[in-house]
């Protein structure tokens, strides 16, 4: 139960005082409060536990992640070693 | 969102795993402090593709495991009185208590109730104002938020026929206790995470520089958990111990200021026992004083539990990392998810559970 999972924000609004918002999670939409990533906007990723969401997404560095992964399986092939 | 997909990507996987080979000349053993990484790292058979010697030893972050079984039995307790509507995260249900579980007191007849989020169980206390309803507050930083905020919003709403069985534990007391241990082994820690988004990293410096452990933190996917066991590594082989943000797409140095400060107001620290391993000092959160009047432990004056444990089970050693999980004479025998004689055998993040969904017939072959 301490999976949290990523999830696209459709459409946010306000309910007793919270933001909240539609969440869509590869298909399947649920209710999710927005009350800890007060900026996220529609269109956003945020990760999603227990109804709440807890971080927006940052693309960027999911981006530059597998980016690193990359280059490191490029280095390797053109030199023939392993960068430690 | 593409990049979601490839995270799962198999060629890149490929060359993590090659990375680590390569970077590795010594044993290692090291440490996935969350039972999410367990589960994950059984599932895709992690473990398998390391290099003999390089060791995962699974860290006691699965929740449910680790509550202690005095609060399971207040929450039988509870969930058995008339009048009671007794809401949960699925995965407590199984749980075993000193005598039943949570499904047991609902097959007697007990309103207990299964939710996705605890606002859930906030919304049915408003639909149901001649009722008690009790929500079982367990998990780490990472769900802490979630039950900080319902009982925030009771208390704005003035919802009085609301309260939280709060069994909050804390990571970072956990990995000092787990090095404070004579037996420990763990070298480096893969720290949680989600655990990390909520609170940040500031907490795991004071711990890499005390015990001289690298601390890495680690996302989910194979491809994160490959990348969080090759920084790991090349620390180690390196000689160093600092504390790494594997995840970044997910967790900010700072954590999340809100949830944060949410928690802040609602919470307080306290000891917490953890079920199998003990009491760990400072290792929990309970309702601070201005929430007090919304602690189910105090609205239900539960008294006279004699704890039993089930004297063949060693969960307590599975979840320290003493023993892996076939090592016990129960597992897959008299131990099974839908007999469980542990915890460790309920939750899909626990050890127990995890080899038997993904490894049982491999052990069996080797036995
Ligand atoms: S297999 Fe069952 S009895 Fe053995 S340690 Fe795991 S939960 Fe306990």
């Amino acid at each position: 139960m301490c999976l949290a999972v990523p999830g696209r924000i459709v459409s946010i609004a306000e309910a007793d005082g919270v933001p909240m918002a539609e969440v869509d999670f590869g298909g399947v939409r649920k209710d999710v409060c927005l009350q800890y990533v007060p900026d996220a906007t529609a269109g956003e990723y945020v990760v999603v536990h227990v109804g709440f969401a807890i971080q927006v997404l940052d693309e960027e560095s999911a981006r530059q992640t597998l980016a690193n992964f990359e280059k490191m399986g490029i280095l390797e092939e053109e030199f023939g070693e392993v960068p430690r | 969102m593409k990049y979601l997909d490839e995270f799962g990507n198999p060629v890149l996987a490929k060359r993590l795993v090659e990375q680590i080979h390569a970077a590795t000349t010594r044993p290692w053993a090291m440490m996935e402090v969350c039972g999410g990484q367990t589960h994950s790292i059984i599932r895709h058979g992690i473990d398998q593709l390391l290099p003999d010697g390089v060791e995962m030893i699974h860290g006691p972050g699965c929740p449910v495991c680790v509550t202690p079984l005095e609060i399971i039995d207040k929450a039988l307790a509870i969930a058995a009185e008339p009048g009671v509507i007794f809401c949960s995260f699925g995965d407590m249900l199984r749980v075993p208590g000193s005598g039943q579980d949570l499904f047991g007191v609902k097959s007697a007849g007990g309103d207990v109730r299964v939710v996705y989020s605890p606002l859930d169980a906030l919304k049915i206390a408003r639909e149901n104002p001649d009722r008690q309803v009790v929500f079982f507050g367990i998990g780490f930083e990472t769900t802490a938020p979630a039950n900080a905020m319902t009982v925030y919003q009771a208390k704005r709403l003035g919802v009085t026929n609301f309260s939280l069985l709060v069994s909050h534990v804390l990571v970072p007391p956990a990995i000092a206790a787990i090095m404070e241990s004579p037996a420990c082994r763990v070298q480096a820690f893969l720290a949680a995470g989600h655990v990390c988004s909520v609170m940040g990293i500031r907490e795991y410096p004071p711990l890499a520089a005390r015990y001289g452990v690298p601390i890495v933190v680690t996302g989910f996917e194979p491809l994160d958990i490959l990348e969080g066991i090759r920084r790991t590594v090349v620390q180690l082989e390196a000689g160093r111990h600092d504390v790494e943000n594997a995840y970044p797409r997910a967790v900010r140095d700072e954590g999340n200021p809100a949830a944060m400060a949410m928690l802040q107001d609602v919470f307080e620290v306290t000891d917490r026992t953890w079920r199998g391993i003990g009491m760990i000092p400072g290792s929990g959160w309970r309702l601070s004083s201005r929430y007090r009047e919304f602690d189910a432990e105090r609205r239900f004056a539960v008294t006279g539990i004699q704890t039993n444990e089930s004297p063949l089970c060693r969960s307590g050693e599975v979840l320290q990392g003493l023993i892996k999980p076939h090592e016990c004479a129960a597992f897959g025998k008299q131990c099974t998810p839908r007999n469980p004689l542990g915890a460790t055998m309920v939750s899909a993040e626990g050890a127990c559970a995890a080899y038997y969904a993904y490894r049982r017939l491999d052990l069996v072959q080797l036995s």
